[in-house]
């Protein structure tokens, strides 16, 4: 299973909730706000990352049927952030490039609303391999 | 949990308690799609001012629900949408489409009383 060092050596507290029923979805972000809260982030922020998780999570049950979602803290030059891994070893996306840039005003374009996820967090990473599933990596940093 | 719904004269009110999970999203659809018919309502409203979360699920099963709705001859209104949410929706590309949405539940019922003004549907 591949990951990313730079989160590795930084993340402190890991939380890995597992995603196997739409039921895991609301827990994984209301664990995710909660740690959102207690790191300091605020208000409309709060919202933003548990509707991010909530795209995430839900993209593992409906594309991988299982996988799971790592919540960490992060800290980059003593500037504390969130970190979220969503990992399933389901098929896989064919067309990254394609999910990536699927259209922002006219609907969910194939569905997978990465771009949304994107646009919602500060950084943001992908790897997919067909055959052996998808992990997405995105931060938000305290403002 | 099960949202509640109440009937108040010739309108349906659900109000949304906490956070959903799909299953009881489309729970409380086939609910107000049965209980327009049951009391004759002319009229829906979802309150979703608890929800701090409105992700893809849920904004395309609240569209569903108000074209069913629609369908069975009634309207909907979706009242309580919270600032940082509506500003989410935004950057997902989420939108409601056609759908009316008031700020909270008196706003709403307002809006209810207008369109009923406008329509002819004979009720009781």
């Amino acid at each position: 299973m591949s990951s990313n060092p730079r989160a590795e050596a930084s993340a402190r507290d890991e939380s890995v909730v597992p995603i196997t029923s739409s039921a895991d979805i609301v827990t994984a972000r209301q664990r995710g706000r909660a740690l959102a809260a207690a790191l300091g982030f605020s208000g409309s922020d709060l919202t933003l990352i548990a509707t991010a998780i909530s795209e995430l999570a839900r993209n593992i049950i409906e594309y991988a049927t299982t996988g799971e979602i790592v919540l960490s803290q992060e800290a980059a030059d003593g500037r504390p952030g969130i970190g979220i891994v969503a990992r399933d070893e389901g098929p896989g996306i064919p067309d990254l490039s394609r999910a990536l840039s699927a259209g922002y005003s006219t609907g969910p374009g194939l569905g997978l609303g990465l771009p949304g996820v994107r646009r919602l967090m500060d950084d943001f990473e992908i790897t997919s391999n067909a055959g052996r599933g998808t992990t997405v990596s995105v931060r938000k940093w305290l403002p | 949990m099960r949202v509640p719904i109440l009937k108040q004269s010739q309108y349906v009110i659900a109000s949304i308690q906490s956070a959903l999970s799909d299953e009881e999203l489309l729970q409380l659809r086939d609910d107000l799609a049965r209980d327009v018919g049951k009391h004759r309502s002319r009229g829906v409203i979802i309150d979703v001012t608890v929800l701090d979360v409105m992700d893809s699920f849920a904004v395309r099963t609240l569209r569903a629900i108000a074209h069913m709705i629609r369908l069975r001859g009634a309207e909907t209104v979706i009242v309580g949408i919270q600032p940082e949410v509506a500003f989410a929706m935004v950057q997902l590309g989420l939108t409601l489409e056609d759908i009316t949405t008031a700020l909270d539940l008196e706003e709403g019922l307002a809006c209810l009383n207008r369109q009923g003004a406008a329509g002819a549907r004979h009720v009781q």
